[in-house]
């Protein structure tokens, strides 16, 4: 009975875990077969593949850059301190996560744009955010910025009271034990957060087409160029696809490692 | 036992699985699906809803989508019973790729209009203010059968004495975004992002309509949309896809299409240009 059980058992988990592989890894695999390497490089040369590929790299690494400027103290306070209608804001700041992508770019038009709520007064100072390159960063950040605070904010809480105790009776301030204690201690998670922030911003559509626009070389990144090209060049379409999952794997990958080196 | 039980769940979860993904086959309801050009959307659910009431047990489903969209979707296989396209191009890409039964007819015509922003925050009141530096415009990719149009109007505007040879480069030079379907080009301008964006005549006619104000382009220059219809090879319900695209092109079906913007062909069989 009990052998019966835990062979079906594994039987069942077997098949649970071929059918995630069925559906996450077979799709990936037979993009990548179906590219000839010697094609994929002779297209990587057109200029337009390599505006949409430039393009992406310095927006996402901007974006990037952008979340860990604002998350960092964000995470940092939501991890130590308490204050009321702190659940409230914890879930507005997860809320990209869960909304359409395209939503999140309506809401920024609606916002940011000419006729937004603070598109108006940016206006007055001769500011335009849509169809602009910033526009890009802004709907990639916007977008990114939960996949940052989540690692990062839990990397914090778990860094150990005492710790930070320790710090302040030996007279460190809370600015030099932050620097000094906390982030060098959640280390990993900081860049763990980095990374998922970063894949999620090179990956964005939905958010940057509805504010940003499409326009190449100003505001069509490697997504955008990808969903273009499907409907006139589905080559062009696949060696952008191809680029894009091999700089995300990269990412992911240098992810493990790095982690992996730190602690 | 615990464990056991769980093993239950699982496999029971599994066969509801199993049991859902069947259903569909034991549906009593005929079901007809119609592959429509974006455009389309508000006349031809309308014609969606009378022809379900003038066949009792059938439900016409659509797929509203970019009329590249529903080709590519028709060669990766998806099962349809009707193709209406807002361009012969791809209408004749499905033919020439044998996904079409018999030939496709015309069924509707549609002229473009440039679009702005009721407020007008660029003063466009003439087709020549659109080539004025730092003008806003939208329109859509040239993929996208309206924005390949588009383009053809500005190239046979250039060739006007009153607009001037340079005029497409100067308009070409004024794109903020090449929209990915005609609706994106709609919503910016609606916002009043876009000063200024190019569609359908049945696009400014939308529920959007009241946002923006029209302004006409002359006959001689328009590019004027012609809207072909098939019955797709290996339709689940072929007869009731024939009986649909005999609708669309029926007197009815006719000034449904009109009352939102588009030209009738009227009826009588003509072929697709």
């Amino acid at each position: 009975m009990k052998l019966l059980r835990t062979i079906a058992v594994r039987a069942l988990v077997g098949l649970a875990v071929g059918g995630l592989g069925f559906l996450l890894v077979l799709p990936v695999v037979s993009l990548l077969i179906r590219t000839p390497p010697g094609e994929l490089l002779t297209r990587l040369g057109r200029p337009e593949i390599q505006q949409a590929l430039l393009l992406s790299l310095e927006t996402s690494l901007l974006a990037t850059a952008l979340v860990l400027l604002l998350g960092l103290p964000a995470a940092y306070l939501l991890a130590t301190r308490q204050f009321p209608g702190k659940r409230i804001v914890e879930v507005l700041f997860e809320l990209p996560m869960v909304i359409p992508p395209t939503v999140a770019g309506l809401i920024l038009l609606l916002t940011f744009g000419r006729a937004g709520l603070l598109g108006k007064s940016l206006g007055a100072w001769g500011v335009s955010l849509p169809f602009t390159t910033a526009a890009v960063v802004m709907a990639q950040a916007f977008m990114a910025a939960p996949f940052f605070l989540g690692p990062v904010r839990a990397g914090f809480t778990t860094v150990e009271h005492r710790y930070r105790e320790v710090a302040a009776t030996l007279g460190a301030g809370e600015f030099y034990s932050f620097f000094r204690v906390m982030l060098p201690l959640s280390l990993p998670s900081v860049l763990a957060g980095t990374a998922m922030a970063c894949a999620r911003a090179l990956g964005e559509f939905g958010a940057t087409i509805t504010f940003a626009g499409n326009l190449p070389g100003v505001t069509q990144t490697m997504p955008l160029a990808v969903y273009v090209e499907m409907q006139q060049d589905l080559g062009a379409a696949i060696t952008l696809s191809v680029l894009l999952i091999l700089l995300s794997f990269g990412l992911l990958l240098a992810l493990r490692y790095g982690q992996s080196r730190v602690r | 036992m615990k464990r056991s039980r769980s093993v239950v769940t699982v496999l029971s979860l599994f066969s509801v699985l199993v049991a859902s993904s069947s259903r569909t086959a034991a549906q009593r309801t005929t079901t007809l699906t119609v592959f429509a050009a974006a455009s389309l959307t508000e006349p031809f659910s309308r014609l969606g809803k009378s022809f379900e009431a003038a066949h009792p047990g059938t439900t016409v489903r659509f797929n509203f989508s970019g009329s590249q969209q529903l080709f590519l979707q028709i060669q990766q296989g998806a099962k349809a019973d009707v193709l209406a396209s807002a361009d012969a191009r791809w209408m004749q890409t499905a033919k020439d790729s044998g996904l079409v039964e018999g030939e496709p007819v015309l069924f509707a015509r549609n002229e473009l209009v440039v679009i702005v922003p009721v407020a007008n925050p660029a003063v466009i009141k003439r087709l020549q203010d659109l080539s004025r530096s730092g003008v806003k415009l939208v329109i859509a990719a040239d993929a996208v059968p309206v924005g390949h149009y588009t383009r053809e109007m500005l190239a046979r505007l250039s060739s006007q004495p009153e607009f001037g040879s340079n005029y497409a480069q100067q308009v070409l030079a004024n794109i903020a975004s090449y929209e990915e379907n005609v609706k994106g080009v709609i919503a910016k301008v609606q916002l009043g992002e876009a000063d200024a964006g190019v569609v359908y005549r049945s696009d400014a006619k939308g529920p959007g309509a009241s946002q923006v104000s029209v302004l006409t382009i002359p006959d001689a220059a328009n590019v004027i949309a012609s809207y072909p219809i098939a019955v797709l090879r290996g339709a689940p319900s072929p007869e009731l896809a024939k009986a649909f695209v005999e609708l669309v092109r029926s007197a009815p079906g006719q000034e449904s299409l009109e009352n939102s913007g588009f030209r009738a062909v009227g009826p009588g069989v003509q072929p697709s240009p």
